[in-house]
């Protein structure tokens, strides 16, 4: 019996010990750090699509400045994939219909494998590439040279117009929409009471669905933009939205 | 089905000698492993030992005549005949490319293979499994002979009845998702495609609570088996009975509370993470307490080394290593690098073919001669399950490194730096799938029709056979 008793003691402390070293660490990564810098990804079978918010694309390939924290901001156009990039220890699941976020801070230049990790189809084993860590300074003359005439938030800006938000969303309050200004990252009453927060999320689900997410004071005339924006145009109207609540330059020059 | 099974493993593994990939297309590759996982896991690992061993078994060891209901017990032979002949009309037909693991919006949208037939197929076997399980609850309750209480019935049937308390539990909810996938891929309902309003991660909740009970299915009633010989071949009482029985029904219990760790990266919250791989944990400790009491009955026994005992502990072993590789994948931290990888593929196949496998190897070995009333030639069946051993660990040993070097699993094409570990992979595996096919036939199938007169000597060779055959001779 005592014998017993050991035998089922000790592997229990072993198994507390392990499950609360990995519990920790994986707390401790599964929160990102102020002022990461953000990258968009976009899976679609069976790519990558990446953005910086300065503009530049880039497909099956992310260059990265090596010592800065980076978080990304996932989310996929058709089933669900996975990125993974081995050394880094990182791995998180690319979800249609909505977002997911992981970040890393990479330690070393050098260029790594990034993987799909998430069965998706046919050409699941092709939708890999690399993940290019550079020096501060290569990583500034990348970005100069591969720079777009745009921002992420000005190719919103273009959308919100090309597509008409802003015939309702006018910046006076005046039209048929609220006024965007000022609102991201605030709290949105809704016409039942419910409380929440103008994220990424809600901005998504407002213009694939507004009909979800009644104002007070509204009719409820947004209609759908299913199937007209892509998943990458959304990241870029959100990234509008967002700079017009942090009051930055945004108007294209 | 378990050829048919093995023929795809062997096809992938000679498929990945190269980088690039050597013999198939991408699509086909899928279609090779979704068939694999499919055919081994529905048609194989869960039915082997409850449907071979146990119902010849079950009513033997408690004293009965036959099952409870042997009607029932006919009809779901038939109901997996029909379930396997539609999975097989799918695999000739062009086969299905969904791994089987269904993970949907790819299953119920955006493939367009036999899903539907081989969902059915799957569907169909269930109801088999699960009359199977009724069955043995019920005769286990009901038929035991006058003297034969709980705690006195071999250790095997303990884990039979764990086995089928989760057959009865589990596989409802399994057939419930694969009919909402039918549902959305015929009648487009918003189920799982977030397209049309669904929830994507809904169905690996779905799919996971029965999947990793179905994963006890399959080992427990191998942990029975090994049970039954560790004794017999030790000439020993078996240690620690009771905490051999209760750790099955612990098993059985945990299973359904940890399916949360196949989910760590799914986007399920951080915390309903935390809860998963604490079960998970927990439930290692069952698992460890058999292994304990499997060498303490060894321990100062008089062991022979004959065949089925060699199976056994080629399952103490493997599953060991798959137990405790297993604690890897259950840590948070470590678990979100080694998930989808193949460091995930090697701990599975140390679990069901180091383990259950090795098990049902070893079980049909020892009962053979009470089946059939014939023996195997012994030598041969010794020969046969070192070669298993040796060529088992060459497949999948360098799966594990594989794994935690980061390649990921259902890759037709990787990187070249994988290719020496793939290359040992593929040599093992050819050499395992042969030796495991002379195995079967030579040391099973041909030798028993010449060596049947040393089946009297038998009961004295083997007195701990005891429990089993006391109990059928009362
Ligand atoms: C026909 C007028 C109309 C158009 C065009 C329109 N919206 Fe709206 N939008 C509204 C109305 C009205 C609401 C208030 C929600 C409701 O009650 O339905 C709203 C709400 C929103 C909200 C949530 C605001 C909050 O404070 O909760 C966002 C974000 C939004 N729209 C973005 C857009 C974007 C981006 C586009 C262009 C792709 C767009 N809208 C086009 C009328 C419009
Ligand atoms: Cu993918
Ligand atoms: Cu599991």
């Amino acid at each position: 019996m005592a014998l017993e008793i050991t035998g089922i003691a000790i592997p229990s402390l072993i198994c507390i010990f392990l499950f609360l070293w990995g519990a920790s660490l994986f707390f401790a990564a599964a929160q990102s750090p102020q002022g990461a810098m953000a990258i968009f990804v976009v899976g679609k079978q069976w790519m990558w699509h990446l953005q910086h918010p300065e503009g530049p694309r880039e497909i099956n390939q992310l260059h990265i400045p090596v010592d800065v924290p980076v978080r990304l901001t996932m989310t996929s156009e058709d089933v669900i994939h996975d990125f993974f990039v081995p050394a880094f220890r990182m791995k998180m699941d690319v979800v249609p219909g909505r977002y997911t976020s992981e970040w890393f801070e990479a330690t070393k230049p050098g260029s790594y494998h990034l993987f799909c990790a998430q069965y998706c189809g046919t050409l699941h084993s092709g939708m890999t590439g690399t993940i290019e860590v550079m020096s501060l300074t290569g990583y500034a003359q990348w970005l100069r040279e591969n720079s777009t005439a745009e921002s992420m938030a000005q190719m919103g800006l273009q959308l919100f117009s090309r597509l008409g938000c802003d015939t309702c969303h006018l910046s006076d309050g005046t039209g048929a929409g609220p006024a965007l200004q000022g609102r991201f990252g605030k709290q949105v009453t809704l016409r039942d009471g419910q409380n929440r927060v103008m994220d990424g999320a809600y901005v998504r689900q407002s213009i694939l669905d507004p009909a979800s997410l009644p104002l007070p004071n509204y009719r409820p005339v947004m209609p759908t933009f299913r199937g007209q924006v892509s998943e990458e145009h959304i990241l870029q109207l959100i990234a509008y939205i967002k700079s017009l609540a942090s009051g930055e330059r945004t108007q294209a020059p | 089905m378990f050829f048919i099974g093995g023929a795809a493993a062997v096809m992938m593994r000679l498929h990945l000698i190269e980088p690039a990939g050597a013999l198939v297309q991408p699509e086909t590759y899928n279609k090779l492993f979704t068939m694999h996982g499919v055919v081994m896991v529905f048609f194989f690992l869960i039915p082997s030992i409850p449907a071979t061993l146990g119902n010849f078994l079950v009513p033997m060891m408690i004293g009965a005549r036959d099952l409870a209901f042997p009607r029932l017990n006919l009809l779901s032979w038939y109901v997996y005949i029909t379930g396997a002949a539609f999975t097989l009309y799918a695999l000739i037909s062009g086969g299905v490319d969904t791994g089987w693991t269904f993970y949907t919006p790819l299953s119920s949208h955006y493939l367009n293979t036999h899903v539907i037939t081989t969902a059915l197929g799957v569907f169909i076997t269930g109801f088999s499994s699960i009359l199977t399980g009724l069955n043995f609850i019920v005769t286990i309750h009901k038929m035991r002979a006058p003297g034969m209480t709980w705690k006195r019935m071999p250790l095997f049937l303990w884990s039979i009845y764990a086995a089928s308390v989760i057959f009865v539990l589990a596989t409802p909810v399994l057939a419930i998702a694969l009919f909402l996938v039918g549902l959305e891929r015929i009648f487009h309902v918003g189920i799982f495609d977030p397209a049309i309003g669904g929830d994507p991660v809904l169905f690996q909740h779905l799919f996971w609570f029965y999947s990793h009970p179905a994963v006890y299915i399959m080992i427990l009633p191998g942990m029975g088996v090994v049970s039954e010989l560790v004794t017999c071949f030790s000439k020993k009482k078996p240690f620690g009975y009771i905490f051999i029985a209760y750790s099955s029904l612990a098993i059985a219990v945990f299973s359904f509370l940890v399916w949360g760790h196949h989910l760590f990266v799914s986007s399920q919250s951080v915390y309903a993470g935390f809860i998963s791989s604490a079960l998970s944990f927990a439930l290692a400790i069952p698992s460890a307490i058999k292994v304990f009491n499997w060498t303490a009955t060894l321990y100062k026994g008089s062991i022979s080394y004959q065949a089925p005992m060699l199976y056994a502990l080629g399952f103490i072993g493997l599953f060991t290593m798959g137990g405790l590789t297993g604690l890897f994948l259950a840590s948070l931290a470590t678990g979100v690098h080694l998930h989808d990888t193949y460091f995930v593929i090697a701990h599975f196949h140390y679990i069901m073919v180091g383990g259950a496998v090795m098990a049902y190897l070893g079980g049909i070995h020892f009962w053979w001669p009470k089946i059939t009333g014939r023996l195997y030639h012994d030598g041969w069946a010794r020969f046969a399950a070192l070669v298993i051993f040796v060529g088992f660990n060459l497949t999948f040993f360098p799966q594990y490194m594989l794994g935690y070097l980061g390649m990921p699993r259902r890759y037709a094409v990787y990187p070249a730096e994988f290719q020496v570990l793939d290359v040992m992979s593929s040599a093992g595996a050819s050499h395992t799938r042969r030796r495991l096919l002379d195995s079967i036939r030579l040391s099973s199938l041909v030798h028993p029709l010449w060596t049947r007169s040393r089946i009297e000597s038998l009961e004295r060779e083997r007195p701990g056979m005891g429990d089993a055959i006391a109990a059928s001779h009362r």
